[in-house]
């Protein structure tokens, strides 16, 4: 971001909202362990969007569990604003690093109850809940619906809504707009850029869609095979990738479409 | 009962495993072995019972309930097969219930604090908090693993352990006591249950047998719902980790 304030800004230079310091995320099933992750150093400054792309199961949703403590490190540290995730208060961790999963799932009850969840679950009551709905572009009527009941586009929406009830500073978005049509994936990617906009939120940003990585994204990371073969602002990531290997990446997808 | 109208009875076997071969169920083995193991399980029963009526003191009198408490509990245990500490949990749930259930019934002089009494009716709450403790396991595990995603919602969103769990908790909890609740509808309808039958048999008035089958069932019902609760609470902080992560890989 080239914010001439945020420049110098010394303390925002100095801690990044998250970082990642030689991550390594091993998952252990019946017979094999699984290495999803193998070593992965990057940064986010405050208030980016950072696109991550890869091929499945590359470890992209891993990366994103380990920054609210979903999933813990084996090996190396995930910091969120200069200290390691497990020295925070984990609930108050996971209230600041917000999560967006890609099926929007939802607690039995209506749209309400799921707004209204997560101010309920610190004892609290959410004063304006329609100002929430107003905001994501869902009408007040939904709210009496039941959750699971409501089309994708408008779970996505009531997710990001219920997500930001808690005010985070970091949104973790994994595959968020992928089970939507393309209408409601686009109002959705608008509503989250406004969400970036509005309130500095560091946004990191998992898709498969590779042209919406480089419409949205400040920063761009291609993870492979546990890997971060590529951390480059957006632009030069897609037109003069540094690595050969984001070369070839580009291509092989590109000539998919 | 003589012993002789025992080994008649044995013929009734005979017809199952008679009807097992003809129809090539394949249950013949199993017949035999059941009948065998039941018939050596209760003459023992029978005459350690005796024994323990005989020797009349207190101490004698825990001992068997411990007995009978820790059996249940191994039993139970299995479902619970990779929780840490699962048959200490499941122990000190029966023992709660046993204890309270007891403390009711002698403390008001419901019954009188003989071992007849005392045995018979521990015998009925136990092993019916090992058929909740089953139900309860059982369909806990599944609950958890079918709605996992909820789990984590609640996490993520800065929930703690206890309120991502406890919807799943609750529908565990009521679907275990199901059974029982159910199984009260018909009470006497249908069949007579086992110890009124016992009771009319040994000559007792239906009525006096009626009463003492009330007394059972409503202590089944309360015995059943502590049962579920208390395993519940006590069960529920293993399926998490230290950084409060969902993790039920061990539970097989």
């Amino acid at each position: 971001m080239s914010n001439p304030e945020q420049k110098e800004d010394k303390w925002n230079q100095e801690i990044p909202e998250v970082e990642f310091i030689n991550v390594h995320k091993t998952f252990v099933n019946q017979t094999e362990n699984v290495s999803v992750l193998k070593g992965i150093d990057g940064k986010v400054e405050k208030g980016t969007i950072t696109t991550i792309i890869g091929p499945s199961g590359s470890g992209k949703s891993t990366i994103l569990s380990l920054c609210n403590l979903l999933q813990t490190p084996d090996k190396g540290e995930v910091r969120i604003q200069g200290k390691a995730v497990q020295e925070w208060d984990i609930q108050e961790l996971r209230r600041r690093v917000g999560i967006a999963f890609q099926a929007a799932p939802m607690i039995n009850g209506s749209a309400l109850e799921n707004l209204t969840l997560p101010a309920r679950l610190q004892g609290k009551t959410l004063e304006d809940p329609n100002t929430y709905m107003e905001y994501v572009g869902l009408t007040e009527d939904l709210l009496t619906r039941e959750a699971k009941e409501l089309s994708g586009g408008q779970r996505q929406r009531l997710s990001l809504a219920r997500t930001l009830v808690n005010e985070p500073s970091i949104l973790l978005l994994d595959e968020v707009t992928s089970a939507l049509d393309s209408i409601s994936a686009h109002e959705v990617e608008e509503l989250i850029l406004r969400i970036n906009r509005e309130h500095r939120t560091t946004i990191l940003w998992v898709t498969h869609d590779l042209s919406q990585a480089e419409r949205v994204g400040d920063q761009t990371w291609l993870v492979m095979d546990g890997k971060l073969i590529e951390a480059s602002p957006t632009k030069v990531f897609f037109s003069k990738p540094n690595d050969t290997r984001t070369k070839e990446f580009l291509d092989m997808k590109r000539e998919y479409i | 009962m003589s012993l002789l109208a025992i080994i008649l009875s044995f013929s009734f076997v005979m017809i199952a495993i008679f009807l097992s071969m003809a129809f090539k169920l394949g249950l013949g083995r199993d017949l035999i072995i059941t009948s065998i193991r039941a018939t050596i399980q209760l003459l023992i029963v029978g005459y350690i019972l005796k024994m323990v009526f005989g020797f009349n003191h207190p101490l004698v009198v825990v001992l068997m309930l411990l007995i009978m408490i820790t059996v249940a509990a191994k039993n139970a245990a299995k479902r619970g097969k990779g929780l840490p500490h699962i048959f200490w949990k499941i122990f000190l749930t029966i023992s709660i219930v046993e204890l309270i259930t007891q403390g009711f019934l002698l403390g008001l002089q419901i019954v009188p604090a003989t071992p007849q009494y005392v045995i018979s009716i521990s015998g009925m709450i136990i092993g019916n908090s090992m058929i909740i403790v089953n139900l309860f396991l059982n369909r806990l595990k599944g609950e958890v693993e079918m709605r996992k995603e909820e789990i984590q919602l609640v996490l993520s969103l800065g929930g703690s352990m206890k309120q991502s769990i406890y919807p799943i908790l609750k529908q565990s909890i009521r679907s275990s006591l199901i059974p029982t609740i159910e199984g009260q509808k018909t009470i006497g309808l249908v069949q007579l249950p086992g110890m009124m039958t016992g009771q009319i048999i040994a000559g007792a008035d239906p009525i006096q047998a009626v009463r003492f089958q009330l007394l059972i069932v409503f202590l089944i019902m309360s015995a059943a719902s502590l049962t579920a609760i208390i395993l519940g609470f006590l069960v529920y902080p293993v399926l998490f980790n230290k950084n409060q992560q969902l993790d039920i890989r061990e539970w097989r």
